[in-house]
């Protein structure tokens, strides 16, 4: 067994080396040579590292660099986005089909030809029924017609309006290869794990609880792309393990607030180590006050104002995130150019309202100076969350509201508040995907089975909510459904079913010598093929 | 020779029972965590209530926690460790990838500190009250009061960050392509910060305990007689202070073990070693049933290995060990 690893290592080594080496003659004359090696914290290993299925932040952190979507999130490109796979798109009057045209010479890392099959088969046998938010966006998606190998026609049952999609393609589409998953257990098969993709870096290898490997592809469809030779996701596993990495250039690069918030103002004073907020701007996360309003209390809109009123925004920007958050104002955040909407009530931190909002409800401060007592569920996700919970329990106390908290490892927060409802305030960090359709609706309508993470699971029901989320997925116009909505976060505001306290993106913290990076709202898990470490 | 095989076969029936308890008890302390292996698998990726049942149903998650205690318990009597839900791959393959990795650090931390503390120790106790012994007695202690992870996290600060002399973290240079000689060599230059910072710790447990046993034996009776008939000092501390003293070390040698399974948690995440440790810690979070199980078993079965081997030993140095067994 030893002497195989050691043969295999050899062996990988040596083709490494070759490529290498072509690399350099095909691109030598034209330009000095960037490629290297570009080694990156990764803090943990997904079970399942199939976009197609798993749609999250962490499986694309690895995977978006192997396996491609229809298209990218851009910031200069037309409608925002920069074309991939699918090189034009355009929706039917009638909103019931849109027409993709692919692009040609693209070939998977197995060889075999990209053609139109591959995106028919992701759509209706992995997209629709498997991925956790192609199920709700796709839902509808009927048929996907192959006119030619290049050309794919989506045939919806329902209207179906073309910004959604649009807008769901960087995160939603990526497209595997039909003749791997054809025909076999799609959830178990092995390419989950080694995934086969046309992205500009191959799969190499997974070496459980150390590192991933992806090297470059030759056969890239991209003229000069990609620009690295290899990268490696180094697994560290201890937050403080990133920043003393970085330091002694074992790593060139943590993604994702891999160095910790409170080490930013030293670590970019080292020199040859940059910090950089930008690239983010597509993956907003929301740090939500999430409330159950099946308990008395909170079903009263003046207790739900009152808490909106004890809590100092600015406050948990500055001092939780150390600046590096905006303050929200509703359900969409402030950085969405589409959708964003100012026109929304305003609760200031303002105690002395709070308390007479607490009064006026009925609930008098009792003998120990309490009215009430709630029990808070902090996320255990972000040291951020868990901080706020902290400090909510503070701003609740100085109204009178007695809550206790109750922390719990990722799974118990599972159960408690999703499947079980177990708590009365619970803190959660959904994220903003672009479009309010994509995961933003279902944290406020009504209907939802238990146990959906990122849920409405407080009970809250709200018709005229429903109806206005319901409308909007069938509005083809683009400019009404904006409008819609505009309405939307009016209500929820106004109503507050849940909070929306702050929003943030992540912080890349990087050597240098690492070039192109931060180029594109979602960099962190775009495909990285024209960054390059100069040497 | 008889008392040793007496020994090992009333050790294996004894261990049975120990392995069940552990077994059924770890099932339970799981079960009775809030949350299951979908609940932990579903935060990081979302989805829908028809997901999560389909997932459950899959991962054989429906089925009562005492149908799948008896299922588990059947396969294990078969030898077979299951298959890890988060990882979906076999435990015993996953628990074996890792395991070399933990016994090479715990083995070389425990010889740093079994040889490094009996040495000092000797030292510290062949002149009991002695500034080298006040000296070694109180630096040992600090350091036994220190955290590990911090002691990993200064270390790794001054070593790898400020001087880059060691490499950080990591068990071997990534795809280095190294083999043989220089692999090995990699690897130990990989150790020497996770090996200092779990064995400098333990070191002051077998320093206190061989300077306390030996400033026993100074008093004794056959010591202030070998004193009298005029026999050197430093054979006397060898002879006879030394060598009696050393019989309650590799008791707590064989207790330590244990002690140190747990402790590698900590500097296998501080240092991104892929060991027993992590990866136990990583099925809790999960709720992995099969694979903590699995860890756990390995484990007991590793400290009873090892308990059984110190007390083979024992049963060398010290012939009244055993012998009214081997006479039964």
């Amino acid at each position: 067994m030893a002497g195989f690893e050691i043969s295999r290592r050899k062996v990988l080594a040596g083709s490494a080396f070759l490529l290498a080496s072509t690399a350099l003659r095909s691109i030598g004359w034209t330009q000095a040579r960037k490629g290297g090696r570009l080694v990156v914290a990764a803090d943990s290993e997904p079970r399942n590292l199939n976009p197609a299925i798993v749609a999250s932040n962490g499986v694309f952190f690895v995977s978006s660099k192997v396996i491609e979507p229809l298209a990218e999130a851009s910031f200069d490109g037309q409608g925002g986005l920069d074309p991939r796979l699918a090189t034009s798109w355009e929706g039917s009057d009638d909103g019931l089909s849109v027409t993709f045209k692919l692009r040609e010479g693209v070939t998977w890392h197995d060889g075999k030809p990209f053609t139109s099959a591959d995106v028919a088969f992701s759509a209706l046998s992995i997209w629709k029924p498997l991925q956790n938010l192609g199920r709700v966006v796709f839902k509808n998606l009927e048929a996907v017609e192959t006119p030619d190998a290049h050309t794919a026609v989506f045939k919806f049952a329902e209207p179906t309006p073309l910004q959604l999609i649009k807008n769901a393609l960087p995160a939603l589409t990526s497209v595997v290869p039909k003749h791997v998953y054809e025909g076999t257990d799609i959830a178990a098969n092995p390419a989950n794990n080694a995934p086969i993709g046309t992205g500009p870096f191959k799969f190499a290898e997974h070496k459980a609880g150390e590192y991933y490997r992806l090297v470059r592809n030759d056969k890239y469809w991209r003229e000069g792309e990609p620009q690295l030779d290899e990268i490696i996701y180094r697994v560290l596993p201890d937050r403080a393990a990133a920043a003393g990495a970085l330091e002694a250039d074992e790593i060139q690069l943590a993604a994702f607030s891999a160095v910790p918030l409170a080490d930013l103002e030293r670590i970019s004073k080292v020199p040859g180590i940059k910090v950089i907020g930008d690239g983010y701007e597509a993956l907003t996360y929301q740090l939500v006050v999430e409330i159950n309003h099946r308990r008395k209390e909170l079903a009263d809109l003046k207790v739900r104002q009152a808490i909106a009123h004890a809590i100092d925004k600015d406050f948990v920007v500055k001092t939780i995130f150390l600046g590096h958050a905006t303050p929200s104002t509703g359900p969409v955040p402030v950085n969405d150019k589409q959708f964003y909407s100012s026109d929304v009530p305003a609760y200031a931190f303002d105690v002395a309202k709070a308390n007479a909002l607490l009064d006026e409800a009925g609930y008098a401060r009792g003998d120990n100076g309490n009215r009430f007592a709630l029990k808070l569920l902090p996320a255990p996700y972000f040291s951020e969350t868990k901080q706020f919970g902290d400090y909510l329990r503070q701003a609740l106390a100085a109204v009178g509201i007695d809550a206790e908290l109750v922390n719990n490892d990722s799974a118990a927060h599972q159960k408690a508040v999703y499947t079980d409802h177990a708590f009365d305030l619970a803190i959660a960090p959904p994220v903003f995907r672009g479009d309010p359709a994509i995961s933003t609706t279902i944290l406020v309508q009504s209907g939802i089975p238990d146990g959906v993470p990122f849920s409405n699971q407080g009970g809250y029901k709200n018709a005229e909510l429903d109806a206005l989320i319901a409308k909007a997925a069938e509005t083809l116009d683009d400019k009404s459904r904006t409008g819609l909505y505009d309405q939307f976060q009016k209500i929820v505001v106004e109503d507050l079913p849940l909070i929306n306290v702050a929003e943030w993106g992540f912080i890349t913290v990087a050597r240098d010598s690492v070039k192109n990076i931060a180029n594109n709202p979602r960099w962190a898990v775009s495909n990285w093929a024209d960054t390059y470490v100069e040497t | 020779m008889k008392r040793a095989f007496a020994l090992l076969r009333r050790r294996l029936i004894g261990s049975i029972p120990v392995l069940l308890i552990v077994v059924v008890g770890s099932f339970l302390l799981l079960e009775a965590a809030p949350g299951d292996a979908v609940d932990a698998y579903i935060v990081s990726v979302g989805g829908d209530a028809g997901m999560i049942e389909a997932l459950r149903q899959s991962w054989g998650l429906h089925a009562s926690p005492a149908t799948r205690l008896a299922a588990y318990l059947w396969s294990l009597l078969h030898l077979d460790l299951g298959h890890s839900v988060a990882l979906s791959r076999p435990v015993l393959e996953v628990v074996l990838e890792r395991l070399p990795n933990t016994l090479l650090l715990m083995g070389s931390a425990t010889a740093l500190s079994f040889f490094l503390g009996t040495a000092l120790g000797i030292v510290a106790g062949s002149r009991p009250g002695s500034f080298r012994d006040r000296f070694l007695s109180i630096g040992s202690l600090a350091l036994y009061a220190v955290p590990g992870f911090w002691l990993a996290l200064v270390l790794t600060i001054v070593f790898s960050v400020q001087l880059r002399w060691l490499p950080l973290s990591g068990m071997e240079t990534i795809a280095s392509g190294k083999t043989g000689f220089s692999r090995a060599l990699d690897i130990a230059r990989h150790l020497v910060l996770p090996v200092t910072s779990l064995g400098i710790i333990y070191l002051a447990l077998y320093l206190r305990m061989m300077r306390a046993g030996m400033a026993e034996v100074w008093r004794m009776d056959f010591v202030v007689a070998a004193r009298a008939r005029g026999i050197a000092r430093r054979r006397i501390v060898w002879r006879h202070v030394a060598r009696n003293a050393l019989l309650p070390l590799v008791t707590m040698l064989g207790l330590q073990s244990a002690a140190m399974l747990g402790g590698s948690v900590v500097i296998e995440s501080v240092f991104s070693i892929p060991g027993l440790g992590r990866l136990a810690q990583e099925a809790v979070g999960a709720r992995d049933t099969p694979l903590l199980i699995g860890i756990i078993l390995v484990s007991a079965v590793l400290v009873i290995l090892i308990n059984l081997a110190v007390d083979l030993l024992y049963a060398v140095l010290d012939p009244r060990v055993g012998a009214s067994e081997a006479s039964a």
